[in-house]
């Protein structure tokens, strides 16, 4: 059998989906490291990096809109595009909190605050939220249903460390009310980082949406 | 809560040893608009053809299981088919009016069945056309023959000469595949007013037809229904492989 344009077309989008998604993931891992190691040039990385992801969530927007018009998509072809347009959405909006990161780690450096929090924490959060990201990639590459429901655990797992480290932080300002510029700095990081591991349940849910057409709450 | 205005139980058929339809079992609610679709050869015509007993035309047809149209066994001996087929009516793929007036055609059902005054008559007339969206188009030239109309207004013609006997439920096979995007939409737009007051039955080759104007579709393939559900639901989210497979175009 002939493979129809739409098909052809919906793969080609969904290897442009998978692209943006690994560049998003590198953008936080980036992001984070430029906070943990203080370094302005990969924190100014990121930042460029921003343009394209912004253009790869255009094109996709783009070939969606056109497939709809000219294809008359159903039933799971049409969730599917529906959900690549809410997925490249959720990735944009995952590396424009990782530029904000970012710059996190520039208002820092020009205002010569140091850092010398315990960075345990944060780490720890950062990676489980780098991992969301992978798994929501991968899940949705391989219509791993069961992966992606996984996220919400890890969610869980960021939203508890998540208030635990503010905590800590909000003692740290009790304690020694000169680090109040760093503790606001750190609490503005650590939250843009529970706002991508949420992003990540929301592709999870989209991948649910594709494969069953039904709603999830992931959140 | 709609009532049932069609009932099929259990219902096969045969074209000499050759099986067409297999068990089809399903409910059809009055004024609502169901279409059939399936690839070519998949029965759904056959099917459609059953509700009004066309097939009793074709020599060596066997029908098993009930089909009930407001209670009524359509197959019971008692039946009389040509009252069977005033009550349900049938549009076919390309119009077909007689060649004749734009007003006889109209008046040609209504005249077999025993009405011959003139002011009644006019009366059916009008109604029929203006409830087929022509009568705008055509009032000052009913006398013209109808072979002259376009085939979009020839086919809504058809449609009047259907409604001018007060059917129960309309047939409709294909009935815009030889019409252009238009005359299409004209009589999609149509379907909607119809509904209002009759029951539809329409097979229809072109998905995106039966998505827009229906509000049940069933799927047929090899003689089986495969899946009948909301449309909403069937074009968004069907329940089985084939009826997915069929619908995305992966297949037929």
């Amino acid at each position: 059998m002939v493979d129809r344009q739409l098909h052809v077309s919906l793969r080609e989008a969904k290897r442009r989906l998978v692209e943006m998604g690994s560049y998003v993931e590198k953008a936080i891992y980036q992001a984070v490291q430029s906070l943990v190691m203080q370094n302005v040039q990969l924190a100014e990385w990121v930042i460029e990096e921003d343009e394209r992801i912004d253009q790869l969530e255009g094109q996709i927007d783009e070939l969606v809109v056109q497939l709809i018009a000219t294809q008359q998509p159903v039933a799971k072809d049409l969730r599917k595009l529906i959900a690549m347009m809410k997925i490249a959405t959720d990735l944009e909006r995952m590396a424009d909190l990782a530029v904000n990161v970012a710059h996190v780690t520039i208002e820092c450096e020009q205002k010569e605050i140091k850092l010398n929090q315990e960075w345990t924490e944060i780490m720890k959060m950062a990676q489980i939220s780098e991992q969301m990201v992978r798994d929501a990639i991968q899940s949705y590459l391989e219509s791993d249903l069961l992966l992606a429901q996984s996220l919400a655990k890890l969610d869980d797992q960021v939203d508890r460390r998540y208030h635990q480290t503010l905590e800590r932080l909000i003692q740290q300002l009790n304690h020694h009310p000169n680090h109040a510029e760093m503790v606001i700095h750190l609490s503005l990081a650590i939250r843009f980082l529970e706002r991508i591991a949420d992003h990540a349940t929301n592709i999870a849910e989209s991948i649910h949406f594709i494969e069953t057409g039904g709603r999830t709450d992931l959140n | 809560m709609q009532q049932v205005a069609i009932s099929i139980e259990s219902c096969s058929l045969y074209y000499g040893e050759k099986q067409a339809l297999n068990d089809i079992t399903f409910e059809i609610q009055e004024k609502s608009v169901t279409a059939l679709i399936g690839p070519s050869g998949c029965g759904k015509s056959t099917f459609l053809r059953t509700l009004n007993r066309m097939n009793d035309l074709i020599p060596d047809v066997t029908l098993t299981g009930k089909i009930k149209i407001y209670d009524q066994d359509i197959y019971d001996k008692t039946v009389d088919v040509e009252m069977l087929r005033k009550e349900v009516g049938m549009v076919f793929q390309a119009p077909n009016p007689f060649p004749k007036s734009i007003y006889e055609n109209v008046a040609y059902g209504p005249r077999i069945h025993g009405i011959t005054k003139k002011s009644e008559l006019d009366e059916i007339v009008e109604t029929s056309l203006r409830q087929a969206a022509l009568w705008d188009e055509v009032k000052d030239r009913l006398k013209d023959r109808a072979t002259g109309l376009s085939g979009g207004q020839q086919q809504r013609l058809c449609i009047a000469r259907t409604l001018a006997v007060k059917p129960k439920v309309l047939l409709m096979d294909e009935p815009t595949s030889a019409l252009d995007p238009i005359s299409t939409s004209k009589i999609e737009e149509l379907l909607q007013e119809l509904k209002r007051h009759y029951t539809i039955v329409i097979v229809t080759h072109n998905m995106q037809q039966a998505g827009r104007v229906s509000d049940q579709t069933a799927f047929f393939l090899n003689g089986n229904l495969v899946e009948f559900d909301n449309t909403k639901q069937l074009f968004s989210n069907p329940q089985k492989k084939e009826t997915e497979d069929y619908i995305t175009g992966r297949f037929g």
